[in-house]
């Protein structure tokens, strides 16, 4: 069971009062992209067996996305942050780094 | 080999049973196969056998990080059905539960597969009418199944209780030659098999790393060292990603975990496999005894091997809705395995943007019941580059848009 703080209404609840949304940080690639970039962006997936960083929802509560970095083979959950952002913050690498010093970072 | 037999149980009680030979030999691995499987789970098994069964090609290698079988082979609820909406998947799942009626004759190996009957509960309105629609789309495919009456589902299942307050039973999809298998035994016997025909089985060898030259690839890189290879068959469930990746590749696919638990045996009361697909939950039971019951997969990526825990309480607590007399019933083991979906919920069996390499993936939470189909149109793919069973589930289906949507039609339990 995981638990997740939700870092727009600062509630830390189980993950039953989640939705998880999937892979974070996609870069969307619309009309006039190749058909390469959209098969990719709509469908290829990271899934890799680590640090993974992802989508939640807080569905049960104040109902806001947010983006969790967490891991996928120990379930460790290294940080929260708002959704309004294109790549983790600097203090998130930092923390994920200080956990995991063989994570590649983020690409 | 020596084969299995009759005598040869009545020879061996002759003299202490110390004629048993090993079932397959561990041999080091050689500097170069023709063909390398990875994972040797039983698609990665059943592909090898069918390899050398229908192609002739026995040059070949299965290496396995651990032992076989031991990932989701060793891990799901055993079931074998074949009633699907869409025609691709109809057509390989059938192929497959045709294969495994006379799998245990084709080994040498009993397999135990009981064809029991596979009941799939319609529990909403909506489940009605796609299960009406199933069954006349299996009726154009071949696949005998039917729609039956709630008094035909107590008929052959007494301990179910109809008129649940929440969700009654108003009918079920029965297909009466679906069953189950004993899991191990498929593994064990495509190994024995293989290993007859002059095939490695190399467990305890991971691989770290896919060797490629001019967009062809040439060897792997285990923990046992290079290991040359003509062609590369990736079959390896819930770790496809990370394999894909070393050969620079990326697959439509996540890795989810999904659960199973059994209770202390009890009693036969139940000889069909049950499916309620509206309340996530499935059971059937096991020859000891123990009722075997899985669940709906996590919704978030994991390579854990164990499920979250609210998953458990949700399957049980509607299935002791439908089925009152579990409620006494103490629950044995739990355990999880990782599996590998796709957007479509249907399988990859396909090339890949790298030259000689091949991937058999996505089964998803549906992958026993298709050991036979699948290792079937793997084989025939690597051997002759194109297979018609395994045409429709190609990697490039995505990009195309030809999606082969299971989702809707099977409810979430494969």
């Amino acid at each position: 069971m995981l638990l997740l703080t939700c870092p727009c209404c600062g509630v830390t609840a189980e993950e039953t009062e989640f939705a998880n949304g999937g892979e974070a940080h996609l870069k969307r690639f619309g009309p006039g992209s190749t058909d390469d970039e959209f098969d990719a962006y709509m469908f290829s997936r990271k899934n890799p067996r680590g640090v993974h960083f992802e989508r939640w929802r807080h569905a049960y509560g104040c109902g806001k996305w947010f983006i969790a970095a967490r891991c996928t083979v120990t379930l460790e959950v290294f940080a929260t942050y708002p959704a309004q952002t294109t790549e983790p913050p600097a203090e998130v690498v930092a923390t994920i780094k200080a956990r995991r010093p063989e994570w590649e970072g983020f690409a | 080999m020596k084969r299995y037999s009759v005598f040869a149980i009545a020879r061996e009680a002759l003299r202490q049973h110390a004629g048993w030979e090993r079932a397959w030999a561990s041999p080091s691995p050689r500097a170069r196969y023709d063909v390398v499987i990875v994972g040797a789970g039983g698609h990665g098994l059943a592909t090898a056998y069918y390899l050398g069964k229908n192609h002739g090609i026995t040059n070949v290698a299965v290496l396995d990080k651990g032992w076989l079988g031991g990932g989701n082979t060793g891990r799901n609820t055993t079931i074998i059905r074949s009633n699907y909406l869409q025609d691709p998947s109809a057509a390989i799942y059938e192929k497959s539960r045709a294969l495994y009626e006379t799998l245990s004759q084709d080994l040498n190996y009993n397999i135990m597969f009981s064809p029991r009957g596979v009941m799939m509960l319609a529990q909403t309105e909506h489940e009605v009418r796609g299960y009406l629609r199933t069954e006349r789309a299996n009726a154009l495919q071949g696949v005998d199944t039917r729609f039956i009456t709630p008094r035909e589902v107590k008929r052959l299942v007494p301990i179910i209780r109809l008129d649940g307050p929440r969700y009654p039973v108003l009918g079920a999809l029965w297909q009466e030659r679906a069953g189950t298998a004993r899991h191990d035994a498929v593994a064990w016997g495509y190994a024995r098999a293989c290993s007859a025909m002059g095939m490695h089985i190399i467990q305890n060898c991971a691989v770290t790393g896919v060797e490629s030259a001019g967009g062809q690839v040439t060897a792997v890189h285990t923990t046992q060292g290079s290991i040359g290879c003509g062609k590369l068959g990736i079959v390896v469930a819930g770790h496809s990603g990370a394999l894909a990746d070393m050969a620079g590749f990326r697959l439509p696919v996540e890795s989810v975990a999904l659960q199973a638990l059994v209770s202390e045996p009890i009693k036969p009361c139940m000889d069909v496999v049950v499916m309620a697909n509206t309340v996530h939950g499935y059971m059937s039971q096991s020859d000891k005894g123990e009722m075997v019951i899985g669940g709906g997969a996590d919704h978030f990526n994991n390579y854990t091997q164990r499920g979250s825990w609210q998953h458990v309480e949700e399957t049980v607590r509607a299935l002791v809705e439908t089925f009152p007399m579990l409620s006494r019933l103490k629950m044995l083991r739990q355990w999880g395995g990782i599996v590998d979906m796709t957007g479509d919920r249907s399988p990859i069996i396909s090339k890949t943007p790298l030259s000689g390499c091949f991937i058999n993936c996505g089964w998803g939470t549906g992958g026993f019941k298709a050991i036979p189909g699948s290792g079937w149109a793997m084989a025939e793919l690597m051997a002759k580059g194109e297979s018609p069973l395994a045409e429709a589930f190609s990697l490039t289906r995505f990009r195309e848009g030809r999606f082969i949507d299971e989702s809707v039609a099977a409810g979430v339990a494969h």
